[in-house]
C-alpha cells in the first residue's frame, strides 16, 4: 500500500501537483538534441537541472547522456549568465570537440534574462565558435510547457538554425518521428526503407542511446542527424511530422522557412495510424506499397483476428504524453477494448477534445485530462477499477495497490529494459504492444484462475 | 582516447601518486561546460531529508525538480511512507510574474490538513532565488496556523554546490532538534547522522549499537522520525558518517547542547569495527559496552570470514577505480576493497576537501590518479591507462564503466543490497565478484585505445 494516501475522494487541487505526470522541457530538448549527430547538449543553467536530467536519461536507457552545463552561480544569477556561456562554449570545443553545442535554456537563466543568440554573436564576434562548428538554442523555461514542449522546441531550433532551401526540390522526404524510443526510429527508418524512400529522420537517436558495448566509451556515438543533412531538409519536396505536439511546430517551421509541404498525422501506433502514415508516405514520395508491408500488416490483423475475445471490452487506464495517448487510444478502440481513463500532464487544447471524438463509439464513458497528475489518475482508477493499466514506471505503485495488470510505455521507464531495442511504432510494433497487452491480461487469467479452470490451451 | 586533452585549469584537480607536489584543487565550483558527474544544492539538501518518512516534503518551484528526485532513492522506511510521493507547488509563468507565495500558502494547508504531517520541510528551487518570495514568512505563518513545524529549506540550485545543500539541510534540521522531550533518554544513548537506510543498512548498524547495550535516539535521516529528530538533542554522543552531508548538523548540536561528535564509516569489517569500538570506547565508565562490543564483532567477523577469504582468493590481484559523492566514502571502499585483494589505481569524488584528499593521498599506493570533480573522459581515461577491473560509483558512471567492458558496482542511492555492517562486506564482495567474473567480459570486445 505504498499509496495508501490516495483518497477515493477527489477534490479539486489548483494550487499543487501529486505525483507528475510531467517533466520540465529541458529533458525534453536534451533529448532531442542528442538524436544530432557529435552534439553534446548543453544546459544554460545550474549545475543541478543537466546532473538529474543525465541521470534521468541515463536509467531509462542504460547508455551514457553526455552533457554540459553552464553551471551557474550566485554572480552569474545576479549579473547574468553570458561569461558562463562563453566560457562554457570555449571549454567545451576545446576539450570535448563536438561538432555542435545545443544550448537550451532553464527557468532560471530565463528569468534573470538571458538571450542566448545575443551570446552566440558574441562568441562569432570573439572566436570562440571554431570554423566547421556549430551552435543552436531552444528557449526552455521550465515553468512553461512540459518535457514534450521541450523536445519540440529544440527541434523547431535544428530547423531554425540549419534548414536552407538550395533553389530546387529534391525528391527526398524530412521524417520528424516525435518523441519515441530509438528503436521507434530505427523501426520507421525501416519502414522508409522498404518503401524505397530518400529521407532525412531528425532528430534520430538510433545509435545513439541503444548503442552496442564496443569495449570503447564513445562520447559521440554512430548515430544522429548530421548538420549537413540539417541544411538538406529545407530543399527536401516535403515534410511527415508525426506527433502533433512533438513535431508539429518544426514541421510548420520548414513549411514557411523553407516552402516545404507537411503532412502532421499522428504517431504510428496501431493500424489505422501506420496506415495513414505509410499512405502518406507513399503518395508525398510516389511510391508503391512493397508486399513486405502488406505482409506485415496481415500479420498484425492475423493477430487480433486470433485473439480478439480476449481484448473484447476490457477497460484500460491510460497516462502519458499526448501524442502516443491520442494513437494509442485509437489503437485501443479499434481492436474493441474500452481506454476508459486517459490522463497526461501536458496541458494540450485538442487534447481532451481528440480523445472524446475516438472514444465516441465506445460504450462507455471516459475521463479525459490534459494537466493532470498521477494522484488524480489514481484516483479515477480507484474509483472505476480497470483491466489494464499502460504508463511509465511510476504506474507500477497504482498497479501495485490496485491489483491491476500494468504494460510500461512512455518515459520513463526506469525499471525494465527493452523499450530501446524493440519498437512498439508501425506493423510490427504494434504486434508487440498486443504481445504485451495479452502476455499482461493472460498471465492474469492464469494467476487467478483456479485449479479447475487452470487452462493449457488460451 | 588515452591522449584527450586536460584543461589548464582541471590539471590542478588531477593529481598522480608519486608525482610532484601534491596540492589538488577542491571545493571549487564546476567549470562552465564542463561534464562534471556532480549536482546542485537542491539535490544536497533533498538527498539529506528524503528518508524522513512521517514530513512532507514540498518542492516550492517549477515541476522538474519534483519530477527527478521522486522515490529515486531507496531509502527505506519501517512505518510511513509519505516521503514516496512527490509534491510540487508546479510554478507556472504568471506564478513567476507574480510571486508564488499564495500558491505556497495554499498547497501547504491543504497538504497539511489532508496528510497530517509532524513537520513539512519546503525546498526553495533556484526560482524561488530569483523572483523573491518570502518562503520563510509563509512557512512561519502556516506553523503558527496548524501548529507543525514548517521548515524552510534554502537549497537554491545555483547558490553554491551540493554540499552547501547538505548544509541548508542541516540547518532546518536544527530548527527541530531541541524541541521535544529527553525525559527518558538514558545516559548510553547516541545518535546515527550521516546514515540513509539505503537497502535498510541503518537498521542494521542500529541493531549492533543496541546489542552494545546503547541507545539509539535519532537516526539522521534514514527511517527517519520528526519526533525522534526533536529529542535527539538528548542524545550524549553523536556519531557522524559520510561526514559531508551532516557534519554540518553536528557541529550545531554541539556549539549548543555541547554533543561531542566522532567520524565513523560503516563500510568494511576494518571501518566497521573501528566505529563500534570508539562508541564503545566513549562510554569508559561502562565496561559492559565494550565487553559487548567485542563479542558482537568476533562473533560478526567469525560468521563471513570463511567466505571473505573465498572471494578474496578470486579477486586478488584485480584493480578498482573509485569515484563516489564524499571522500570520505572512498577511504573506506579502500580499505574494503583491499580487504578483498583488490588495488585501487583511481580515486576520486565530487566534493571532497583538502583534509579528504590529502587523506586519499596517504591511503593509495604510488601511481594512483586522485581526481576531484571529474569528467567522463577523464574517468574513461584513468581506467583504461591504469588497466582497472572494476569501477565503484553510481547511477552516470555504470554505463560508461559498461561501455568500457568494466565491471560495477554501485555505491550509490541506487544499490538494492546493503553495503554496510559485516553482513554488508560479504554482500560487496558477493556483487564485485559477481560483476568481475561475469562471463559476460568474454563476449566483450577486447579494451584498447579508443578513438
Amino acid at each position: 500500500m505504498l499509496l495508501r494516501h490516495t483518497s477515493k475522494e477527489i477534490v479539486e487541487r489548483k494550487s499543487l501537483t501529486v505525483n507528475p505526470a510531467k517533466t520540465c522541457q529541458p529533458i525534453g530538448a536534451m533529448y532531442a538534441s542528442l538524436g544530432i549527430h557529435g552534439c553534446l547538449p548543453h544546459s544554460h543553467g545550474s549545475q543541478g537541472c543537466y546532473a538529474y536530467h543525465r541521470s534521468t536519461l541515463t536509467r531509462h536507457y542504460k547508455e551514457p547522456v553526455m552533457a554540459a552545463t553552464s553551471s551557474f552561480t550566485e554572480g552569474a544569477s545576479v549579473f547574468g549568465g553570458q561569461a558562463n556561456l562563453l566560457q562554457a562554449m570555449d571549454n567545451i570545443f576545446t576539450i570535448y570537440n563536438p561538432d555542435v553545442i545545443a544550448v537550451h535554456t532553464t527557468c532560471l537563466s530565463e528569468t534573470i534574462g538571458d538571450d542566448v543568440p545575443q551570446i552566440f554573436g558574441k562568441a562569432k564576434t570573439d572566436g570562440k565558435i571554431p570554423e566547421g562548428k556549430y551552435v543552436l538554442h531552444a528557449n526552455t523555461p521550465s515553468y512553461v510547457g512540459t518535457h514534450v514542449t521541450g523536445f519540440a522546441n529544440m527541434t523547431k531550433a535544428m530547423v531554425d538554425y540549419f534548414a536552407k532551401q538550395n533553389g530546387h526540390k529534391e525528391n527526398r522526404i524530412n521524417i520528424i518521428p516525435g518523441w519515441v524510443e530509438p528503436s521507434d526510429m530505427k523501426e520507421i527508418k525501416r519502414i522508409a526503407g522498404e518503401l524505397g524512400i530518400d529521407f532525412i529522420m531528425f532528430p534520430d537517436t538510433d545509435n545513439v542511446l541503444n548503442s552496442p558495448q564496443t569495449g570503447k566509451f564513445e562520447m559521440y556515438p554512430k548515430g544522429g542527424v548530421t548538420i549537413d543533412e540539417l541544411i538538406s531538409t529545407g530543399s527536401s519536396s516535403g515534410t511527415v511530422a508525426l506527433g502533433e505536439l512533438a513535431s508539429g511546430p518544426a514541421a510548420r517551421a520548414l513549411d514557411s522557412k523553407c516552402k516545404v509541404p507537411c503532412k502532421v498525422l499522428d504517431l504510428p501506433i496501431g493500424i489505422k495510424a501506420t496506415d495513414r502514415f505509410v499512405d502518406t508516405l507513399r503518395k508525398m514520395a510516389g511510391v508503391n506499397v512493397p508486399e513486405s508491408i502488406n505482409i506485415e500488416r496481415g500479420q498484425l490483423i492475423d493477430i487480433v483476428t486470433d485473439m480478439q475475445a480476449y481484448f473484447y471490452h476490457k477497460k484500460v487506464a491510460l497516462v502519458g504524453d499526448p501524442d502516443q495517448l491520442i494513437a494509442l487510444t485509437e489503437f485501443l478502440v479499434s481492436i474493441d477494448m474500452m481506454p476508459i481513463h486517459i490522463l497526461t500532464g501536458t496541458k494540450d487544447k485538442k487534447f481532451e477534445k481528440k480523445i472524446l471524438s475516438l472514444t465516441e463509439e465506445m460504450p462507455h464513458d471516459v475521463n479525459v485530462k490534459s494537466g493532470g497528475d498521477m494522484y488524480l489518475f489514481h484516483q479515477w482508477v480507484k474509483n472505476e477499477p480497470v483491466d489494464l493499466l499502460i504508463g511509465n514506471t511510476y504506474v507500477k505503485y497504482i498497479a501495485r495497490d490496485e491489483d491491476i495488470p500494468f504494460i510500461r510505455y512512455g518515459f520513463p521507464i526506469l525499471d525494465r529494459i527493452g523499450h530501446s531495442y524493440f519498437p512498439m511504432v508501425c506493423y510490427r510494433g504494434a504486434m508487440r504492444f498486443l504481445e504485451k497487452i495479452l502476455d499482461a491480461l493472460m498471465n492474469r487469467i492464469d494467476r487467478d484462475s483456479s485449479e479447475i479452470e487452470f487452462d493449457l490451451v488460451m | 582516447m588515452t591522449n584527450i586533452p586536460i584543461l589548464k585549469e582541471r590539471k590542478k584537480q588531477i593529481y598522480h601518486k608519486g608525482e610532484g607536489v601534491f596540492d589538488l584543487t577542491c571545493d571549487t565550483k564546476s567549470l562552465a561546460g564542463s561534464v562534471s558527474q556532480r549536482a546542485c544544492v537542491f539535490c544536497g539538501s533533498r538527498v539529506v531529508l528524503y528518508p524522513i518518512a512521517d514530513a512532507l516534503h514540498l518542492i516550492h518551484g517549477p515541476i522538474g525538480c519534483a519530477s527527478y528526485t521522486w522515490d529515486i532513492r531507496g531509502a527505506l522506511s519501517s512505518g510511513p511512507e509519505l516521503h514516496r510521493m512527490s509534491f510540487s507547488t508546479d510554478l507556472r509563468e504568471r506564478d513567476i510574474i507574480f510571486g508564488g507565495e499564495k500558491k505556497l500558502y495554499a498547497s501547504l494547508v491543504q497538504l497539511i490538513d489532508t496528510y497530517r504531517p509532524n513537520a513539512a520541510f519546503v525546498y526553495c528551487t533556484c526560482i524561488i532565488g530569483i523572483i523573491g518570495d518570502d518562503v520563510d514568512s509563509v512557512c512561519k505563518r502556516v506553523t503558527e496556523e496548524k501548529g507543525i513545524p514548517v521548515l524552510p529549506v534554502h537549497s537554491e540550485g545555483f547558490k553554491g554546490t551540493k554540499k552547501d545543500g547538505y548544509k541548508a539541510a542541516c540547518e532546518s534540521l536544527s530548527m527541530l532538534v531541541g524541541t521535544g522531550s529527553v525525559e527518558d533518554i538514558g545516559k548510553y544513548a547516541i545518535n546515527i547522522m550521516g546514515e540513509f537506510n539505503i537497502a535498510g543498512e541503518a537498521w542494521t548498524i542500529k541493531e549492533y549499537y543496541e546489542n552494545m547495550g546503547i541507545e539509539v535516539v535519532a537516526v539522521f535521516t534514514g527511517d527517519g522520525r520528526v519526533e525522534n529528530i526533536k529529542r535527539s538533542h538528548g542524545a550524549s554522543l553523536n556519531v557522524v558518517q559520510c561526514s559531508g552531508s551532516i557534519l554540518r548538523l553536528a557541529q550545531i548540536m554541539e556549539e549548543k547542547y555541547g554533543i561531542p561528535y566522532i567520524r565513523v564509516s560503516y563500510f568494511g569489517i576494518e571501518d566497521m569495527s573501528k566505529a563500534l569500538y570508539d562508541v564503545a570506547a566513549h562510554f569508559k565508565d561502562n565496561l559492559g559496552i565494550m565487553k559487548k562490543t567485542k563479542e558482537i564483532v568476533r562473533n560478526e567477523i567469525d560468521a563471513i570470514y570463511p567466505d571473505l577469504l573465498r572471494y578474496k582468493k578470486a579477486l586478488s590481484g584485480k584493480k578498482a577505480a573509485i569515484y563516489v559523492g564524499g571522500a570520505f566514502k572512498a577511504f573506506s571502499m579502500i580499505k574494503a576493497l583491499r580487504s578483498l585483494g583488490i588495488d585501487v589505481v583511481l580515486a576520486g569524488s565530487q566534493t571532497g576537501n583538502k583534509d579528504d584528499y590529502a587523506v586519499l593521498r596517504d591511503m593509495c599506493d604510488e601511481g594512483t590518479v586522485i581526481l576531484d570533480d571529474a569528467n567522463p573522459l577523464e574517468l574513461s581515461k584513468y581506467c583504461i591507462e591504469k588497466g582497472a577491473d572494476l569501477f565503484v560509483g553510481g547511477v552516470k558512471e555504470r554505463p560508461i564503466a559498461y561501455k568500457l567492458g568494466i565491471a560495477f558496482c554501485d555505491h550509490n542511492h541506487e544499490r538494492k543490497i546493503s553495503l554496510a555492517g559485516y553482513s554488508g562486506m560479504i554482500n560487496l564482495a558477493k556483487e564485485v565478484y559477481s560483476s568481475v567474473t561475469s562471463p559476460v567480459w568474454k563476449f566483450a570486445p577486447a579494451k584498447d585505445s579508443f578513438l
